[in-house]
């Protein structure tokens, strides 16, 4: 899975501010959805290691795709393709006037047909602006 | 030759037999076990199981060996782990022994309670990179390795496997010639520290 570039944010204080987080699996690939069918698996998830003046709020995600496949008796909740997570933060009361950027990590674990491919995380960078 | 390099020599050895088993189509082509000339040696490794006891690969010298790298959050080798059961069931006084090999990153939390849950009747041992390196980096689960009595790869499944695939691999291993001889059964016998082992036979001996 590849993440696009990340518009930067620009929000006032107390406002709730969104940033569209582009990402792409490639084809013949899936990632389990964030509400993955079955507890054992591991779902899409952002981890936010530091915000600064934006305060987390939790993450949008697209609705998922139940495809089956061969290995699996039901239908697995998956994303595929290309598509958008959106991450969602209040702007601090007490914000600075001023730029930052807010650092987190965007975790998945991906299977094609037949095989499965150890997690990973691929960092991400928001940059902020507080007017 | 070092240890490291001997590694490495071990670990290109065995690239080039996982990309020879490879196929570009969705799923694994139907893998025939290789010709004996051709199996490389199966990389010895030590690794604990959920008992915390030491087992080595090296142990099962002798025996079949059905070597089945797996994780807990892949549902792909959940499909296959009954079979393997099936066959730990089956052949295991034929001389077969599964291991499964858990790369789970958290460690037992997550595989005690699966393996209960399953009911896995086999051995598993808790995996790691090294182990994993010697066996050309098991990037894909389940990646199954099928070893001979010789202690040699006879073939690799990357990614989930034709069942008659490992089946068939499994029959023509158990009933290959052993080294100088026919296999035509296997007998239990102590070994000279009084433990009880499995012996190959050839033809005539009892």
């Amino acid at each position: 899975m590849t993440v696009g570039v990340l518009p930067k944010v620009v929000g006032k204080r107390n406002a709730a501010v969104q940033a569209k987080i582009p990402c792409t699996v490639r084809e013949g690939f899936h990632v389990n959805s964030d509400k993955p069918a079955e507890d054992y698996l591991i779902p899409l998830k952002i981890t936010w290691t530091q915000t600064g003046a934006l305060q987390p709020q939790p993450a949008t995600f697209p609705a998922p795709q139940f495809q089956k496949y061969e290995f699996s008796q039901k239908p697995l909740s998956v994303f595929t393709g290309a598509f958008d997570v959106t991450a969602n933060f209040k702007v601090a009361a007490n914000a600075p006037a001023g730029q930052g950027i807010a650092t987190g990590r965007l975790s998945y674990q991906a299977c094609n047909n037949t095989a499965c491919f150890a997690p990973k995380s691929i960092q991400i960078s928001i940059p902020y602006r507080i007017e | 030759m070092s240890r490291l390099r001997l590694t490495a020599a071990l670990a290109g050895v065995l690239l080039g037999f996982l990309l020879g088993s490879c196929s570009s189509a969705p799923r694994p082509a139907r893998a025939a076990l290789k010709p004996d000339k051709e199996r490389p040696a199966a990389p010895d490794f030590t690794l604990k199981d959920a008992n915390g006891k030491a087992v080595r690969l090296s142990d099962f010298r002798g025996q079949v060996v059905l070597l089945d790298f797996w994780a807990t959050w892949c549902d792909p080798c959940a499909e296959e782990i009954p079979w393997f059961m099936d066959l730990q069931r089956k052949e295991k006084d034929h001389g077969l022994t599964v291991l499964g090999v858990s790369m789970d990153d958290d460690g037992w939390n997550s595989v005690k309670p699966f393996v209960a849950k399953i009911g896995i009747n086999y051995r598993v041992l808790m995996g790691n990179d090294e182990t994993a390196q010697l066996y050309g980096g098991v990037d894909a689960l389940p990646t199954t390795f099928l070893i001979d009595r010789q202690g040699r790869i006879a073939a690799v499944h990357i990614g989930v496997a034709d069942r008659r695939d490992i089946d068939e691999g499994v029959e023509k291993l158990l009933a290959a010639p052993q080294q100088g001889g026919r296999v035509t059964r296997m007998e239990k016998q102590p070994d000279r520290a009084g433990r009880i082992v499995l012996a190959a036979l050839a033809p005539g001996a009892n």
